[in-house]
């Protein structure tokens, strides 16, 4: 018993390793650019580390038994009656409800970090309409633009609207995500962390179009972020 | 007494009931196929001619309206007069009209060829057989719907299909796999199985059973049929997210009318389970008796007889939006558009366990008798399925945590949520320690059911991120989603329904599969599996969207990859279909209990008996007791001889 424990315990650091290789070779999420991405990924990797535990344990135990007990087809024999154990039914059920707590709590406090304003939140407007998003200044005068420019470590509130049907706000490097909707006012918050051009990126089906509603995004400094407001003025 | 017995005693119609002319006319006027399809063109011309007088008499212009006389001639009158042909109200209307009804013969029940699989039959195998062939074959059609965008997106660009077929092959593939395969499947899995797992006849209202599966094809054809509308298939994703799908061509209308013929099959199919389960159980056979497949069907009936009507209530509004002008969801008019998500994902998500429970079922019945040891801890195995079912009503809202909703119902919704891993991971972790120190026979539905335990792990997991708010904000309605819900109805129903019919099918056809094949099959399936959906989580973190025919260069040759696999795993079916048609018409004879399984059907002969059970067995222990010495789950008369049998 104590030797199959080792033996299972063993090919699940083997498989441990070769899942935590695939997880940390490969750049699976996006180069943060925002301060609310920064956290999402802390949790990101949390869960990341639960996941590899979990399913490390899980395929170690199916591959072993798979490996160990198999019997061939003619052998008609029972195996032991083992109907179960009060106590390993106790631990497998506080673990994992004790696991997702501390997530769920981890969780509710950085959607909470990320839903805060700020002092000064800098307002921008997108506007979703099929098959492309336009962008608002109220801050700045009000002008419109069809690219999304911002300015980096400003906390910034985009308030998202839409004038037909359900679109959705997404800058896969700023992490976060919203639905613009038809007569409901939604937001988030960013606060760029570095400067440099992305893509807006319409995640809710919307249409004909919707594969092809994409706007540019570009983070530049507070002084070409204010040089562009005065030419979008003028 | 043996099922060849039976039939002689039943296969002559009872010679005062033979219809009084030719076979022509039987064919024409007699209950069945050929009556169906003349009675519900009928019905189409009688809705038109009601919606053109009503028209007319209120002086409404135009008085042809297409979209009307389609969705009261096509899809309200048509169908209710198919299944009139059809038969399936016979009893019901003799009944109701005064007339005699006929005495029971049970010539309505059992098959004695293959034509018998094609008419109202009220045997709980035969449409137990009836649902599972119908639904592979939507199974084949949805995935060569599949196969179609998969072409597609095979490439960043447009080179197939124009973006409103794209768009109709999605939603089509989505909506066809859940409602005409992965939900009925099981439920044809369940019709088979649980009334002989209770050492009942048959169901408890079989003319009902009947009609609950013929439902199901109208629902299908009504899908497919929409291809066929003027502006292509319903668009709008399987989802129909309001008010997209209030502007959406004619197209539409076929998935907001489906969706009622395929819901009201799985209501009147879970209640039918239900009175079954909680009266037909064989004396002896206590709740703490049930096998857990029972189990496990009767928490789904449950769920599905509380869920269904909202998604019913869901596509009317949309329906009424988009026919009569109502404001439901229009916001201009007073209408509310999240209401629709919310009524959508009150039965949306508990639909997602109506696809799992089942396969929860399943597995633990294959992998207890491959392992030859009990369950383990079979009580808090039917506990925490019911503990799902109760949670599974309160997470909804974690579909709508990027859609706008009021903010305090996020967290709750994600805490709930997130606490359904807790019954789920119970179920894995019991798995698991049935396999501990057990003899393991690995066949076929074991394969299946191990490579489900471990699909299904990494379906729940991805589960996990997107249960977690501000992880799902990045990685909501992108492809990390799709191949989360792959990992769960591909590794997670999908297996468990393979798993089940390779379990079951010598006891269906009498007859044995070819084990060397399954083998094939589930290896062609894994790999192709996982090749094709595994790199779907990196492309959808990385910035992929779904549901998009177009997408960033980065993605194209991931796409690549993905495409040539799931072709792959398209082509593993036909291993499957080769296998059990093969099987089925020339395999060798199957014993009675080629699993030495215990519970009740394996106990019967292999395809079991007409009425299941020539005498009625008493249930004197658990379902599971393998390695118990002297232990038995039911005892059983030895069959009678045949001079025996009353006529």
């Amino acid at each position: 018993m104590r030797k199959a424990l080792v033996q299972v315990v063993a090919i699940g650091v083997v498989i441990g390793v070769l899942v935590t290789l695939v997880a940390v070779l490969f750049q699976w999420l996006p180069h943060s650019a925002t301060v609310q991405f920064d956290r999402i990924q802390d949790i990101y990797w949390f869960a990341t580390i639960m996941s590899i535990v979990i399913f490390s344990l899980v395929a170690a135990v199916v591959l072993f038994a798979v490996w160990k007990w198999r019997v061939p087809p003619d052998d008609d024999r029972d195996g032991p009656p083992i109907h179960g154990n009060t106590s390993l039914e106790i631990v497998w059920t506080a673990i994992p409800a004790f696991l997702v707590i501390v997530l769920g709590i981890v969780s509710a406090i950085v959607l909470s970090e990320n839903g805060k304003a700020g002092d000064n939140p800098y307002h921008v407007m997108a506007i979703g309409q099929q098959f492309a998003w336009k962008f608002q200044y109220p801050d700045s005068g009000g002008f419109t633009s069809g690219e999304l420019v911002l300015p980096v470590d400003r906390q910034t509130q985009v308030e998202l609207s839409s004038v037909d049907v359900i679109h959705s706000f997404w800058v896969p490097q700023w992490g976060q995500k919203q639905d613009a909707v038809p007569g409901i006012a939604t937001s988030i918050f960013v606060t760029p962390t570095r400067t440099g051009e992305f893509a807006v990126v319409c995640t809710e089906l919307c249409g004909l179009g919707h594969a092809t509603m994409r706007a540019k995004a570009r983070v530049v400094s507070q002084a070409d972020f204010d040089a562009w407001t005065k030419e979008q003025k003028a | 007494m043996t099922a060849t017995q039976h039939e002689t005693t039943h296969t002559e119609y009872p010679a005062h009931f033979e219809p009084p002319h030719g076979s022509a006319w039987r064919l024409v006027f007699g209950p069945g196929l050929v009556r169906g399809v003349w009675v519900g063109a009928l019905g189409f011309v009688v809705g038109m001619l009601v919606v053109l007088f009503c028209r007319y008499w209120w002086n409404w212009d135009p008085v042809w309206k297409t979209d009307i006389v389609l969705v009261i001639g096509g899809m309200v009158t048509a169908p209710i007069f198919f299944l009139g042909g059809l038969g399936a109200f016979d009893y019901w209307l003799y009944y109701i009209s005064g007339r005699p009804t006929r005495p029971e013969d049970h010539s309505g029940h059992g098959a004695r060829s293959w034509r018998d699989y094609f008419r109202v039959n009220t045997d709980h195998k035969v449409i137990g057989v009836q649902y599972l062939v119908t639904t592979f074959v939507f199974f084949v059609l949805g995935g060569l719907a599949a196969m179609f965008f998969r072409a597609e997106l095979a490439q960043p660009g447009l080179q197939f299909v124009d973006s409103q077929t794209f768009n109709g092959l999605v939603s089509v593939h989505a909506t066809l796999m859940i409602f005409l395969f992965i939900i009925p499947a099981f439920a044809g899995l369940a019709n088979f199985a649980v009334p002989l797992m209770l050492g009942a006849p048959d169901m408890a209202f079989p003319r009902l059973n009947a009609l609950s599966y013929w439902l199901l094809p109208i629902a299908g054809v009504m899908f497919l049929a929409s291809f066929a509308a003027p502006g292509g298939a319903f668009a709008s994703g399987w989802t129909g997210y309001a008010p997209l799908a209030e502007g959406q061509p004619l197209g539409q209308t076929f998935f907001n009318m489906g969706v009622q013929w395929a819901g009201a099959s799985s209501i009147l199919t879970a209640l039918n389970f239900l009175v079954t389960i909680i009266t037909m159980r064989a004396p002896g056979m206590t709740f703490w008796r049930m096998p857990l497949l029972v189990w496990a069907n009767f928490t789904t009936s449950l769920l599905v007889v509380i869920a269904t009507p909202f998604i019913a209530g869901s596509q009317f509004f949309v329906l009424f939006d988009r026919i009569m002008h109502t404001d439901f969801f229009i916001p201009k008019g007073g209408g509310y558009v999240l209401g629709y998500q919310h009524i959508f994902w009150f039965y949306s998500h508990p639909a997602v366990y109506i696809m799992m429970l089942p396969g929860f079922g399943i597995v633990s019945e294959v992998i207890s008798s491959m392992s030859r040891k009990p369950i383990f801890g079979y009580r808090l195995m039917a506990l925490s399925l019911m503990g799902i079912l109760v949670l599974g009503f309160s997470v909804w809202a974690h579909h709508m945590f990027v859609a706008g909703m009021a903010d305090w119902l996020r967290v709750p919704m994600m805490v709930t949520t997130l606490l359904i891993a807790v019954p789920t991971g119970i179920k894995v972790f019991s798995w698991l320690a049935t396999l501990w120190r057990g003899r393991i026979h690995l066949t076929t539905p074991m394969l299946f059911a191990l490579g489900f335990v471990t699909m299904f792990v990494i379906g729940g997991l991805s589960g996990i991120y997107l249960g977690s708010v501000p992880i799902d904000i990045h990685a909501s309605d992108t492809y990390f989603v799709v191949a989360h819900i792959h990992y769960v109805l591909f590794g997670g129903s999908v297996f468990t329904i393979y798993a089940g019919v390779y379990y079951w099918f010598p006891k269906m056809t009498g007859r044995m599969y070819s084990e060397r094949l399954g083998k094939w099959h589930f290896w062609l399936t894994f790999v192709s599996f996982n090749v094709t959906f595994f790199p779907m989580h990196y492309v959808g973190l990385r910035g992929m969207p779904r549901r998009v025919f177009d997408y960033d260069a980065a993605f194209g040759d991931l796409n690549f990859v993905i495409s040539v696999a799931s072709f792959a795993l398209g082509a593993s079916f036909v291993v499957f279909a080769y296998n059990m048609i093969v099987s089925w018409v020339r395999g060798p004879v199957a014993d009675a209990n080629p699993w030495h399984a215990r519970t009740l059907e394996w106990q019967v002969s292999s395809p079991p008996p007409i009425f299941n059970f020539d005498e009625i067995p008493q249930v004197v222990g658990g379902p599971y007791e393998y390695g118990v010495p002297g232990a038995r789950h039911a005892v059983m008369s030895p069959a009678r001889e045949a001079e025996e049998v009353p006529a």
